[in-house]
């Protein structure tokens, strides 16, 4: 059977307007329930008592339309989007676009847990203690570290919880001043040099040897008496497993550094591969992406960081606890780096987590393993052949993990059409806009695909079918691909410069009015 | 593995599995996972709970976990200090449920431009509530936002001192100082503990060409109204500093927005714009400044612009100054970004859009009005202070109870016993404020809840014997 290409896709394409081009001057969208005439009439003019100057002069310009046209506009801009429950999102590399369930948000919609205050008395929030405290033991059972926050809004935030971390254990020891470089890998995630360095370390970046592996040579070159840790990922983005991550972590150590695992990657290696067998003292998950939880176009999210004891002390507070009857909220632990976060975290994501990893179990995670780097490995079978594709370290007998990072630079060589064309012509075919990689590209024209569990044996085939169709495209016209896309909400814009031009660009509308005007 | 076929995972069908380790020549997953030396495996099955694999049992028992909540549609609440219980309107939770919006991802201005344009639509209405034309992606929560704020001001004039008043809430400058460290002081300047509002004095000594910026709150987190934004301001520019004020938007249709009494950059919280509470989850910062390159370049955040396209007259978006965040330059990057709260970015956006800006202007007035009624009948109440401080205030306010002989705690144990949540204890936080709660209404209380929190009050204090304060 040929693998369906949607080749007469079209997105929806609404030419919306922007919203305060809507506006119809006095419609109201919601009515505010107003107070009793009595708490009126006893309150007096609460505005007229306000501090000189603190009344607001003219009311805010926000736009003014009726509820229909509020609703109808954001849906017309929902269509204009494609989320990866209504699509084929195999593309978003080293970000696990899973199926987020829907059940899921059955359960973040109700009151017992969407109502809820953060400061109620701890007998009134039992139910959501227990479930941070249950999931806690999962995460940590999943580690094989001993301790866990879930405070950290994301993957980068637990990165630089991380880095937080280090920095508080290095003061502890009075070294912090000796300790202040951290080493990381140009395939690891841009947050693992970002955040050290926000948190005031000097960073140290690592490349990768021949084989695509980072230079353990290089590696025993930057470590020193300033190591104050390494922070890596692995397997790195192009999806080949460090066999001597172990070494790594020894050589570190031996510096006395600390070692942080990023495990933002970790989908694949759920009971296969953990933190604690490697060594690492620290590592952290993207719960937004492993556990089943939805992205939200970049948050809300969660960055679940997992520590070993030693450095458990200086977690940020308040940490869940159970002495056996309640859970409570202990804010008393003087060591502690204090927040990294307002309150306990977004609760709802780690509620949907627990409620993913509650019906997966642990056969259902190692499942999600298996299937994970079966789909890449027969993906990548598949695109053998298509013309003008490639992919990173080829041929150097290692056998890839759960995404592969693809490059087109024999394509661009061959017709000037890049993986940015590619990249805008794909949304043609219904497919979301792929990941190529993050700067800096060290593998040309780079595009990386992670078919994670979620992705049926023919949406695999779909998605290479596309890639193979857009190939022969570039062949025969690339003209044609380098204008895509061509069926999405949008055109291609014309003019990017304008982005980074302070006369032109425009955040808001009101700049844009004001930069048009003349 | 077992035969089981999870719902979720289409290809744990055993002969579609089987199908596809031919294609490839293995035998199982492990040939695969064989790159992993063996000393690095993991043994054996994770030892995890059971797995309820049906949907239907995974539902009944995750909402017997939630059964043991009781949550502030039960009761009563006037919890407050940081997050708040607004009325969110259907039409938000229509919209931020859609799974296109749910589940996308970073994406692209093409195939994800609806929601390139409902982020730059959040912006540009955030925008006009505090009177600024550059607004960024959410933040992880306000807390966030101050401190990425100081860290645009520190490294804009290069000096590394901030003073905050004492007044901002401490779960907030908690974040922002592990965020300052290790080479920004922060410094605290005193508060008037009576009347509210920041201590110009201690302002003035401590003030100096070594401040980057003062940051205040407005209102602030114990609910007072700061009157001297201008001399403030005044102040902080004679040295060159930048001020940084945050605020809860709701207030700001009635109160003066930060800009227009000198205010540099913005900062607050999205959350009661629309968005649940969900236990403290549902933060989501904002920053704001004028548009000038100097503060633009310093955003760490994405910021979502307004262009054209090749299609006349088709509005298209994308990327402002990509090149400044950590995503382009690693650690060369303004701080760091990753996914945030985007998600929250269009409640907003849908919620302002529905408020429009007279709904914006009731909903300041009426939980103005609210709060005022509120502190007539408790502070008339035998031994109970309310407002304890007495600058007017927004949405919140201190009540103390030194006078009645009982501390906040076992107050607050009265109130549950009849359904109510009484006001956060302040008495960790502010210990010099003695037995204090801050109070919280909004728009969801009635006249008869407000009522009913003055009765269960009096009954409680009532219960105990009276000490003269």
């Amino acid at each position: 059977m040929t693998a369906r290409v949607r080749k007469d896709y079209q997105q929806a394409r609404w030419n919306e307007p922007v919203i305060y081009e809507l506006s119809l001057p006095g419609a109201r969208g919601v009515l505010v329930p107003m107070p009793d005439g009595e708490v009126q009439a006893k309150a007096g003019d609460v505005l007229g008592r306000l501090p000189k100057g603190m009344r607001r002069a003219e009311l805010p310009n926000l736009p003014e339309l009726s509820q229909k046209h509020v609703l109808s506009h954001y849906l017309h801009l929902s269509q204009e989007t494609l989320g990866s429950n209504i699509t084929n999102d195999i593309s978003e590399g080293t970000c696990t676009m899973k199926y987020n369930p829907r059940i899921n948000e059955v359960l973040v919609g109700d009151p017992r847990f969407a109502e809820l205050h953060p400061d109620q008395d701890e007998d009134t929030v039992q139910g959501i203690l227990e479930i941070y405290h249950r999931f806690s033991q999962i995460i940590k059972e999943i580690s094989g570290m001993d301790e866990v926050t879930f405070q950290p809004g994301g993957g980068n935030h637990a990165v630089y919880t991380a880095a937080s971390v280090v920095r508080a254990y290095w003061a502890a020891r009075g070294q912090l001043e000796q300790r202040n470089e951290i080493i990381t890998t140009i395939f690891s995630h841009p947050c693992d040099a970002a955040a050290p360095a926000t948190a005031g370390f000097k960073v140290i970046t690592l490349y990768p040897d021949k084989q695509g592996i980072p230079d353990i040579e290089a590696l025993k070159a930057a470590v020193s008496e300033h190591t104050a840790a390494i922070f890596m990922t692995n397997p790195e983005d192009i999806g080949i497993f460090n066999p001597r991550v172990d070494d790594f972590v020894r050589i570190v150590h031996e510096a006395g550094g600390l070692c942080f695992y990023d495990q933002a990657n970790a989908n694949a290696f759920l009971g296969v591969a953990r933190a604690r067998e490697a060594g690492f003292d620290m590592c952290h998950f993207n719960v937004h992406k492993t556990f089943g939880t939805p992205h939200g176009g970049e948050g809300p999210a969660n960055g679940a960081f997992c520590c070993a004891n030693e450095l458990a002390p200086f977690l940020p507070v308040p940490r869940v606890v159970y002495d056996g009857k309640k859970y409570h909220l202990d804010y008393d632990k003087p060591q502690s780096i204090g927040k990294v976060r307002d309150f306990m975290g977004t609760a709802g994501v780690i509620l949907k987590a627990y409620a993913w990893t509650m019906m997966m179990g642990a056969e259902g995670l190692r499942e999600t393993a298996d299937v994970s780097v079966i789909n890449n490995n027969y993906m990548l079978a598949k695109m053998e052949g298509i013309r003008g594709l490639d992919y990173a370290f080829r041929g150097n007998g290692i056998r890839r993990q759960e995404q592969v990072r693809y490059t087109w630079e024999p394509l661009k060589n061959d017709t000037g059409v890049g993986t940015d064309d590619v990249n805008n012509r794909i949304a043609d075919y219904g497919i979301e806009h792929y990941w190529t990689s993050h700067h800096p590209w060290v593998i040309p024209e780079p595009m990386t695909l992670e078919p994670c569990e979620t992705y049926s044996i023919d949406d695999l085939d779909e998605y290479v079918e596309v890639i193979r169709t857009i190939s022969e495209e570039a062949y025969a016209d690339p003209a044609f691909v380098k204008a895509a896309p061509h069926r999405a909400a949008s055109h291609r814009r014309n003019d990017d410069a304008s982005l980074d031009d302070p006369a032109k660009w425009a955040v808001t509308w009101r700049a844009h009015v004001k930069k048009t005007r003349k | 593995m077992g035969e089981i076929v999870f719902p979720y995972i289409a290809n744990s069908v055993p002969s579609v599995k089987k199908r596809m380790m031919d294609e490839i020549g293995i035998k199982s997953a492990d040939d695969i996972f064989a790159e992993i030396p063996e000393h690095l495996r993991y043994k054996g099955t994770l030892n995890l709970p059971k797995p309820l694999l049906s949907e239907y049992e995974m539902r009944r028992h995750v909402e017997g976990l939630l059964a043991k909540n009781s949550s502030c549609e039960d009761h009563l609440s006037f919890l407050g200090g940081g997050t708040w219980q607004h009325y969110v309107p259907a039409v938000v939770d229509t919209i931020i449920e859609r799974d296109e919006f749910l589940t996308a991802y970073v994406g692209d201005a093409y195939a994800d431009h609806g929601k390139f344009q409902a982020m730059f639509e959040m912006a540009s209405m955030v925008g006009e509530l505090v009177d600024m034309d550059v607004v960024n992606t959410p933040t992880y929560d306000w807390a966030n936002a101050i401190a990425i704020a100081v860290r645009m001001a520190a490294r804009m004039n290069g000096r590394k001192e901030i003073l905050v008043d004492a007044s901002m809430s401490p779960k907030r400058l908690a974040v922002v100082k592990n965020y300052c460290l290790p080479d920004i002081t922060v410094k605290l300047l005193d508060f008037d503990r009576v009347q509210g509002g920041m201590n110009l004095e201690d302002l003035k000594a401590k003030i100096s060409s070594a401040t980057s910026a003062v940051y205040f709150e407005n209102p602030s987190y114990l609910g007072f109204i700061e009157g001297h934004g201008e001399e403030i301001a005044r102040i902080t520019h004679a040295v060159g500093a930048e001020l940084i004020v945050g605020v809860d938007p709701s207030s700001l249709g009635v109160l003066t927005p930060p800009a227009q009494y000198g205010a540099d950059i913005v900062c607050g919280e999205l959350q009661p714009l629309g968005i649940h509470m969900q236990w403290g989850g549902g933060l989501s910062g904002f920053i704001a400044t004028r548009d000038e390159p100097k503060y633009v370049a310093e955003y760490p955040s994405l910021l979502f612009g307004l262009t054209t396209t090749t299609q006349e007259g088709e509005h298209g978006f994308g990327q402002v100054y990509y090149e400044r965040t950590s995503y382009a330059s690693r650690e060369r990057g303004k701080d760091f970004i990753g996914t945030t709260t985007a998600l929250y970015g269009i409640a907003a956006a849908v919620y302002l859009a529905l408020m429009g800006p007279q709904g914006m202007r009731d909903l300041g007035l009426g939980i103005m009005q609210r709060a005022a009624f509120a502190a007539d009948l408790l502070g008339a109440l035998p031994g109970v202070k309310a407002p304890y401080i007495a600058a007017p205030g927004f949405k919140e306010f201190v009540v103390n109870f030194d006078g009645t002989g009982k501390t906040v705690a076992e107050i607050n144990q009265a109130l549950l016993q009849q359904g109510i949540f009484g006001g956060k204890d302040l008495s960790g936080e502010f210990p010099e404020l003695g037995q204090s709660a801050l109070y919280a209404f909004t728009e969801v209380h009635t006249k008869d809840d407000i009522r009913r929190l003055a009765l269960a009050l009096d009954e409680a204090l009532a219960a105990f014997p009276q000490v003269k304060a």
